[in-house]
């Protein structure tokens, strides 16, 4: 963990809702794809948590969905420098995902899983990305995915761009040797039914701190209680137990 | 003696600052990020007897200036916390530690007490007396000066270190629990813990936080909190010690000068983990541009 100033380079709307924000700055915490930042704003108490879409040098960047006050306050902003903590968070493990992987995210779970593709690519692996969306209005990085060299499949809940379906239907098709996901918890689950290997998954939850001091994330797993900013927020599929 | 020293209950710290219970673990997550030897002190996480998970998610909701939680003690019990946690405490903090004790019962507090006692790096014990979030726990000893010295007294008799008692705002007469708390052998009193609070979200029309109910801390309640050491510190001879929306230098002042002999820090670790640090190296710019010393001389001087 490592708190920084970091300047804006770039905001702008990849969607009606979803923003891009690239930053610079000391990017030297953040150690693997899967982690997050946690970002003060002005006359908000608590900072925001986002997940890391990427890093390049001393290049940050960031892809958030306006939800609320501090998000709208990120989205109007045009330039200027924030105070971030870096290097939250366990992130993925890449170590374990053989030699055909694949990565399914979920509306703004999508983001994390960009620099996890680059850094599987990079390795030589064979990655497959499904980007689930409800609806075409809503899709982005579609792109950016495929500039990577992965197969990229598009699912939309209404059907209106790319399969009818969700992430899990596109997975049903699928033969990979590993899972890595992000997004809302009812996918998380439908994941976790529906996929035939091991994987991984990041959780959400409502933090005070965000570095695993204040024990306001905490959850529990087959191996234990765990807090989500700081033992996750990546589980093992293994170790997951289900609240409800 | 530098300028910063306070003695509290017979124990002498570089400076007032320590980061309150529940806001700054055992102390190893700060560790990474700057020397924790700077601080007077730190009050580690609420420890009871048996292990606990605490409280469902969501815990924690965001309010102007400040912030609810309703964690409910999560803690790994006594056992663990001296077999586990302070051998690690100990890599990276070198001076006595304050051991936050809470309970659900009389024998709870007197047990937990009684284990953390023996413990060398531990230099007092606070005995929370105050948690809102735990349904029959610890407030109900807060609430009633009787209970609150019944607490006191059953700690008093196993333990000859130097003994707080953390009391709640939630309270009519915080003056009657402080002085029983006193006359049963508490050496010091520690207040304010969080004010009990409530947010709403209104997309769905429920409590943000599952428990419902949390405690209210941040900048928002220092006031409430410098008015009440105020009352205390007024009111008994043993040492206070302030706590309550500390955020910068010139809160620490403040404290003091209405009562504290050291002052916690809480919340504000959370949003700014360098906050405890950043106070301590601004301490003697802020007592330079209002003519005071030493910070010693300066306890209770609000009259």
């Amino acid at each position: 963990m490592k708190q920084g100033f970091f300047e804006i380079v770039e905001n702008r709307p990849l969607t009606d809702s979803v923003y891009k924000m690239v930053l610079r700055g000391d990017t030297g915490a953040i150690t693997a794809p899967g982690q997050f930042v946690n970002i003060l704003l002005n006359g908000l108490y608590l900072r925001r948590p986002i997940s890391v879409c990427d890093v390049s040098g001393d290049l940050l960047t960031i892809i958030y969905k306006v939800v609320g006050k501090g998000t709208a306050q990120m989205a109007a902003m045009k330039s200027g420098t924030l105070d971030i903590l870096t290097g939250l968070g366990n992130g993925y493990d890449l170590t374990v995902s053989g030699e055909k992987p694949v990565l399914l995210g979920g509306g703004v779970g999508v983001p994390p899983m960009y620099m996890l593709c680059r850094e599987l690519i990079g390795q030589g692996k064979q990655v497959r990305v499904v980007l689930g969306f409800n609806t075409k209005s809503e899709v982005f990085y579609e792109e950016e995915f495929k500039k990577l060299g992965a197969e990229v499949t598009v699912t939309t809940v209404d059907g209106s761009y790319g399969m009818k379906g969700f992430v899990t239907d596109a997975l049903k098709t699928m033969d990979y040797t590993y899972f890595y996901t992000c997004g809302p918890e009812p996918m998380l689950k439908a994941v976790y039914k529906t996929s035939v290997t091991s994987g991984q998954m990041s959780f959400e939850k409502r933090m005070g701190c965000g570095f695993g001091a204040c024990m306001g994330c905490s959850c529990k797993t087959i191996t234990g209680y765990k807090r989500i900013c700081k033992e996750g927020p990546v589980m093992r599929k293994e170790e997951i137990l289900w609240e409800d | 003696m530098g300028r910063l020293n306070v003695n509290l209950c017979g124990i002498e710290l570089d400076n007032p600052v320590i980061p309150a219970s529940g806001t700054f673990g055992y102390g190893y997550e700060y560790a990474e990020l700057y020397d924790i030897n700077c601080l007077g002190t730190f009050s580690f996480k609420g420890t009871t007897k048996d292990p606990r998970f605490g409280n469902p998610t969501p815990r924690i909701a965001e309010c102007t200036a400040g912030m609810i939680n309703a964690v409910g003690l999560q803690n790994p019990g006594v056992e663990n916390v001296i077999s586990q946690e302070l051998p690690k405490l100990k890599q990276c903090f070198h001076k006595p530690v304050m051991a936050n004790v809470s309970g659900f019962s009389v024998e709870d507090y007197a047990y937990t007490c009684e284990q953390l006692d023996k413990e060398e790096q531990v230099g007092w014990l606070e005995v929370n007396v105050s948690c809102p979030n735990v349904h029959g726990g610890g407030m109900s000893f807060g609430t009633d000066p009787k209970a609150a010295a019944e607490v006191t007294a059953a700690v008093r008799k196993v333990t000859k270190k130097p003994l707080l008692i953390k009391l709640s705002p939630n309270v009519t007469d915080i003056v009657s629990i402080a002085k029983a708390c006193e006359d049963a052998g508490a050496d010091g009193i520690s207040l304010i813990n969080t004010m009990l609070g409530m947010r709403i979200d209104l997309r769905t029309k429920k409590p943000i936080i599952a428990n419902k109910m949390g405690g209210f801390s941040g900048s928002a309640i220092f006031p409430v909190a410098v008015r009440m050491v105020y009352q205390v510190a007024n009111a008994v001879k043993v040492p206070v010690v302030g706590m309550g929306g500390v955020t910068t230098a010139e809160d620490v002042v403040e404290m003091m000068l209405a009562g504290a002999t050291a002052v916690e820090v809480g919340a504000a670790n959370l949003i700014n983990p360098y906050a405890c640090r950043d106070i301590i190296a601004d301490l003697p710019r802020v007592m330079d541009a209002y003519g005071i010393n030493t910070l010693s001389e300066i306890i209770g001087g609000a009259k």
